[in-house]
């Protein structure tokens, strides 16, 4: 005879999820100010972000009014110096933010941070006029921004890319076309990786409006490039710098988007385990099954894993350690692929319920899909890994 | 009227959490759970925040009694926009009986040492439901209350207030010093932002204060016997027709029966 002391049984049940909760609330080890800032985070992911994110999703709506009630806040250029309207913050308390606005909505959170990132490219690289005319707006977001890298021919390979900028007086004539660019006809600023001395014929244009499995919040399309002529005077950096300064944006862009799958994977442990206390089958609720029992303790703990790993990778950034772009590379390929797993596990503990489109996890699922293939598929964070590992120095 | 404004701020168990009671019956679980300010706090200190903007006010004192963590609680506030914080030590058993009448007593106390002209509390807090402190605080200084506030509006030396009541919306018009309480539709709280954070951070401190014998904590304990949970809810019973004779019909002699409708 097995003798089960029921009320025990519950006790510790009850501490176990104090302590998920806790684990949940991801603020342990923050100073002060960084639990303020997340606590921002929270309440306005939860109240401006959550409510909508449906909507955003299946109309496909840009919500340029809730991001720039997150730029009031500061969240318009987080790492961007306060000189030109920035935040002036870490790259960790930026992981921190965005791991927090996640919860909200994960593809609006997504085009924040790739905004973020141009704002602080140009803060960092452009010379004192062109942080001056740029910046302020883009931290406003009064302006939006896109990054300009991919090419229909050079994804991965990024080094191959053919758009050329041919001089011409003060201008810059450029010609080529980006694919797969957020935000592309519907932001203000470009910034654009091209390759200097070309030829060609008229402006920007951009392609049709790409239908997506996930990240619906915000447009992406291709940009062309007909004989667009740039001013010379809007040029980040000197010429041939542009591949370094495109790397290291990726660093911090592969951190932000770690970031976010984080979010995702937060919220639909919550969203897993809420479900796991309510649904029953055979008589008692789900969370009395060893199996789901165990299956979410796995989540959790990748969960707080790739937490861990992504918050040690912006340290490494912030201070510009050796092994940044190492380090960069392993968070963000564990945290993308262990946090998609995560929310497809706490899909499958929905059961058929997870998925309707009116349950919130199918969405992070589906926005989150995409975290293993963008900024550097999970494939060349390999490379760039092995190739850090079987170097020499 | 200018001068200084102290704004009460409790910490409380976050209003999202699910409440579970502890197995011994003794209280709710609070090891490990989400803590936020109380709900009609943030609206108080948005309220005294706004009065500062105007130039009505010169300067805004949060002040929050408990343990060590109610420093979080006032470090919201400082990110909101007050200017200083005070962090009435009180921990352990003393703690577990701090109630309305306690809480009063150190902020009519804080008041005279402060010299507040005004005092701003949300009118209940969302864990014990009290809706007492500010009327006590009130009374203990025989200053005018203003309790329920939905609009708040400074006329020179006097306020006028607009107060949900049950009966409608009540005009009146008090004097100064007043103590005030906060009611859901008076404003809606900002979020802090980051430069705010960061600036208040920094340059504001929260002085610590142990409350002394004039505010003894020992008076009026009111003993706690049991938490228990509310019980499950139970089914209901039709009470109509087929129902009601069957019932008549057992007991061989009619009984008094309530008739009731759709029991949920």
């Amino acid at each position: 005879i097995i003798l089960y002391d029921i009320r025990c049984f519950s006790v510790r049940a009850v501490s176990v999820f104090n302590v998920l909760r806790s684990l949940s609330a991801a603020s342990h080890g923050l100073t002060d100010e960084q639990k303020e800032f997340q606590k921002v985070a929270f309440d306005f992911a939860a109240n401006e972000m959550a409510p909508h994110m449906a909507e955003w999703d299946q109309k496909e709506i840009f919500p340029v009014e809730t991001m720039r009630k997150a730029a009031q806040l500061g969240f318009g250029g987080i790492y961007v110096q306060p000189d030109v309207g920035g935040s002036g913050l870490s790259r960790l308390d930026t992981s921190i933010i965005f791991e927090a606005l996640s919860t909200g909505c994960v593809s609006t959170t997504a085009y924040i941070s790739i905004h973020n990132m141009c704002a602080w490219m140009i803060d960092s690289y452009g010379n004192k006029e062109q942080r001056e005319k740029f910046c302020p707006d883009l931290c406003s977001m009064e302006k939006f921004a896109s990054y300009c890298l991919t090419e229909p021919g050079s994804g991965s390979d990024a080094a191959s890319l053919l758009t050329s900028a041919q001089r011409k007086g003060d201008h810059y004539i450029l010609n080529g076309s980006k694919a797969f660019i957020s935000g592309g006809g519907d932001t203000d600023v470009y910034v654009v990786m091209c390759r200097t001395g070309g030829k060609g014929p008229k402006g920007i244009s951009f392609g049709k409006k790409e239908k997506k499995v996930g990240w619906n919040s915000q447009p992406t399309r291709a940009v062309i490039f007909e004989d667009c002529a740039v001013p010379v005077a809007n040029r980040l950096g000197e010429e041939g710098q542009g591949f370094n300064i495109a790397m290291k944006g990726l660093n911090g862009g592969r951190i932000n988007i770690a970031s976010c799958s984080l979010g995702a994977a937060h919220a639909s442990v919550q969203l897993a385990r809420d479900h796991l206390l309510v649904r029953k089958q055979f008589g008692e609720t789900l969370s009395n099954n060893q199996f789901l029992q165990f299956k979410l303790a796995e989540m959790a703990t990748k969960l707080v894993a790739s937490r861990l790993l992504i918050r040690e990778a912006a340290q490494a950034l912030q201070e510009d350690r050796p092994d940044a772009v190492a380090i960069c590379s392993m968070a963000k390929l564990f945290a993308t692929d262990e946090c998609f797993n995560i929310c497809n596990q706490a899909l499958q503990m929905h059961g058929g319920y997870g998925y309707l489109k009116d349950y919130a996890v199918q969405q992070f699922v589906r926005d989150i899909r995409v975290h293993q293939i963008l900024e550097g598929t999970n494939e060349v964070m390999r490379m760039i890994i092995s190739r850090n590992l079987l170097s020499e120095s | 009227m200018s001068g200084r404004v102290l704004v009460g701020v409790k910490r409380v168990i976050d209003y999202a959490v699910k409440i579970r009671v502890k197995p011994d019956n003794t209280g709710v679980v609070t090891d490990g759970v989400k803590h936020s300010m109380n709900p009609f706090c943030e609206i108080a200190v948005e309220e005294a925040v706004k009065l500062k903007e105007k130039k009505l006010i010169k300067e805004v004192v949060a002040v929050s009694c408990g343990p060590q963590q109610s420093q979080e609680t006032i470090r919201t506030a400082l990110a909101m926009g007050a200017d200083r914080g005070i962090h009435v030590d009180v921990s352990g058993k003393d703690y577990e009986n701090l109630g309305p009448l306690q809480v009063s007593k150190i902020l009519a106390a804080l008041a005279k040492q402060e010299d507040a002209q005004l005092i701003l509390l949300g009118k209940q807090a969302i864990d014990d439901d009290c809706n007492q402190t500010g009327q006590m605080t009130a009374a203990l200084l025989d200053w005018p209350q203003g309790t329920f506030a939905s609009e708040v509006s400074l006329e020179g030396d006097k306020i006028n207030l607009v107060r949900e009541i049950d009966g409608g919306l009540e005009h009146i018009k008090i004097n100064t010093p007043a103590v005030i309480t906060a009611d859901l539709r008076l404003n809606t709280p900002r979020y802090a932002t980051l430069p705010n954070i960061m600036d208040s951070l920094m340059n504001n401190e929260t002085e610590l204060h142990k409350p002394n014998h004039r505010t003894s904590l020992c008076v009026g304990l009111i003993p706690l016997f049991e938490t228990v949970a509310p019980e499950d809810m139970q089914g209901g019973t039709d009470r109509s027709g087929a129902m009601l004779r069957h019932t008549v019909l057992q007991s061989g002699k009619p009984k008094r029966i309530i008739l009731s409708c759709l029991c949920i």
